[in-house]
């Protein structure tokens, strides 16, 4: 089954102090590391088990600047075919929208059997790529897969629904199907194993090759457009205890104790 | 005059929350002269109809067996339906699995603009803009709409709002809707799963321990039990501690796992997303302990620790057990 795969590269900031830039558009990223999306690591993993098993070809997409090329390369190290790189100036300040119908050109004119995508982005943590991108394409989709298999033309999903329940659903393929963190375990990529698929040509494809009009993506296009990030406001959260450690324990026990809470 | 639609969530047979926060911001954004209706899908609706006919100005009831099972697509090609006949301007639904499983597909099939998980929203002229968190939650962004005469669609925050009670005499018309002559969804709802009851039931815990990421590796989990077995607490975590498999999916708390109201909740090595707080309801007297300063969690506790967990968790472990000796 041919299967293709979209990520995305995003700032970690699991240890990162972030600051906003001057234009208050982006974050100050001279400290920032980036890697792939955490759930797109998951959405390649599935789309590499499923072609350990059932045979056919992985085919990984991006839509980002130069440096995007990373993720690529990662997917590739996974286990993926083949990349492709959706990279043009005029795609800077897409929104989900602008990313989906980008995706939708690339992917639409190839007969995909699935087409995975993480559940949601780190960076813009909308969750809607996937969905318009099913919308587009006019296929099938189910979002927040935590368990997939395929048997034949179909495939059965479970997915996070109402209530922290999971629902199994049958849905024909070819799908979009996103997914959940916690889906599987991706593999370790090494840097030998980014190192082997260094020379494998990643194709790059424009605006222009997409059959794209510069107007309907990035800022030009965007139906939503950002206009300021900010930092959340302090105060009026916790009191943050200080002194030594046996200090701030002993306090911390004595708030509880005032709050009845122990 | 802005028409305002609410997707109602449905779950175990009973209107989620969520449903009057929206009214509360959908009658704020309807002005006076708008109109603020709800949508309701599903089998045997006429209580839940009733219910909301108290405070919305007109319910859309799709009563039909095919729905009886909650489900994004069935849901989406009723709504698409009735979006594009009744014109809304704008159509507003809770942040929630379902929705993000439903919006995205339905706003572009209408073809208007989205905005997600918004725990602000206001008209400007005809548009609309939103506050919202990116960046893992640690940044707010201020966003806004493109023009669009296909209506506006938006999700919004749980607990961004405060619910609207309904009156008991407002009297909102009830009207029947059928689902499309060509409904033919293409997914089918084989079952549901239910979580997996636990050896230890989190919910019925007045204390609680809680643990996330920052524990680093599954044999740390070690001292946290010590912690919990001094607090005489259970232990429960955030999501990526279940997603590597070292705590199960029923010691999850948050909006994929379960909801909790201890009285005493004390959440370890946890950044504090919206979705893991989401699972904290209640008047619980909620401590942080983490060694990011900027953590959001630190945001909405009464009482944190800025540390290194491995050094405070045991000192605190000592202090529970002299105060419970």
């Amino acid at each position: 089954m041919d299967i293709a795969v979209c990520v995305k590269r995003v700032p970690d900031l699991t240890e990162a102090e972030i600051e906003i830039d001057s234009d208050g558009l982006s974050l100050e990223d001279s400290d920032l590391d980036y890697d792939l999306n955490e759930w797109d690591d998951f959405a390649v993993e599935a789309a590499v088990q499923l072609k350990e098993k059932h045979g056919g070809k992985v085919t990984a997409y991006t839509v980002g600047d130069d440096d995007a090329e990373e993720v690529l390369r990662r997917a590739l190290a996974m286990g993926a075919d083949e990349a492709i790189h959706l990279c043009d100036d005029a795609f800077a300040g897409s929104d989900p929208w602008g990313i989906a119908q980008a995706l939708q050109r690339a992917i639409g004119d190839r007969k995909f059997d699935l087409i995975l995508c993480g559940a949601i982005s780190s960076d813009g943590t909308s969750g809607h790529t996937g969905g318009m991108l099913a919308a587009l394409l006019d296929l099938p989709q189910v979002a927040l897969a935590t368990a997939l298999e395929v048997n034949g033309d179909k495939a059965e999903v479970c997915h996070e629904v109402e209530g922290g329940l999971e629902r199994v659903v049958e849905i024909a393929l070819p799908a979009v199907i996103t997914v959940q963190s916690g889906i599987n375990e991706p593999r370790y990529v090494s840097i030998r194993g980014i190192r082997k698929v260094a020379g494998m040509d990643i194709d790059v494809k424009e605006c222009d090759d997409l059959g794209l009009d510069s107007g309907q993506v990035g800022d030009a296009g965007a139906r939503v457009r950002l206009e300021e990030l900010a930092l959340p406001p302090t105060g009026g959260g916790a009191e943050i205890l200080e002194g030594s450690i046996d200090e701030m324990v002993t306090t911390l026990i004595e708030r509880i104790r005032e709050q009845g809470a122990l | 005059m802005k028409k305002i639609l609410v997707i109602v969530e449905r779950h175990a047979g009973a209107i989620d929350d969520s449903a009057w926060e929206l009214l509360t911001l959908a009658r704020a954004l309807a002005g006076g002269d708008g109109t603020v209706s709800a949508a309701l899908l599903g089998e045997g609706l006429d209580a839940l109809a009733a219910e909301l006919a108290k405070g919305f100005d007109n319910v859309h009831v799709f009563d039909d067996s095919r729905l009886a099972v909650p489900d994004a697509e069935g849901d989406g090609l009723a709504l698409v339906a009735l979006i594009e006949r009744e014109g809304y301007s704008l159509t507003l639904a809770a942040h929630t699995n379902l929705s993000i499983d439903l919006l995205p597909w339905l706003s572009v099939k209408v073809g208007g603009p989205l905005l997600a998980d918004c725990f602000e929203l206001a008209w400007r002229g005809d548009e609309l803009e939103a506050k919202r968190t990116v960046f893992e939650g640690k940044v707010h962004a201020k966003v806004a709409t493109s023009a669009s005469d296909k209506g506006y669609f938006a999700t919004v925050r749980g607990g961004a709002f405060e619910g609207a009670a309904p009156a008991a005499n407002a009297g909102g018309a009830i009207q029947p809707e059928s689902l499309p002559a060509d409904f033919a969804p293409r997914r089918k709802a084989l079952r549901t799963v239910e979580p997996e009851a636990g050896e230890v039931d989190i919910t019925a815990s007045e204390v609680l321990i809680a643990v996330g990421r920052g524990i680093e590796e599954e044999e740390n989990l070690e001292i946290i039990n010590s912690l919990a077995e001094a607090a005489g607490a259970a232990v429960c975590c955030s999501r990526p501690v279940v997603d590597k498999g070292w705590l199960p999916k029923a010691r999850q708390v948050g909006t994929s796992g379960l909801t909790v109201s201890p009285k005493l909740y004390v959440a370890v090595g946890i950044s504090g997303s919206f979705q893991h707080m989401g699972g904290v309801k209640g008047s619980s007297y909620l401590v942080a302990i983490n060694k990011d300063a900027k953590a959001p969690i630190f945001g909405v506790a009464d009482v944190g620790i800025v540390g290194d967990l491995f050094e405070v968790i045991p000192a605190l472990e000592e202090e529970f057990k002299k105060v419970r000796s």
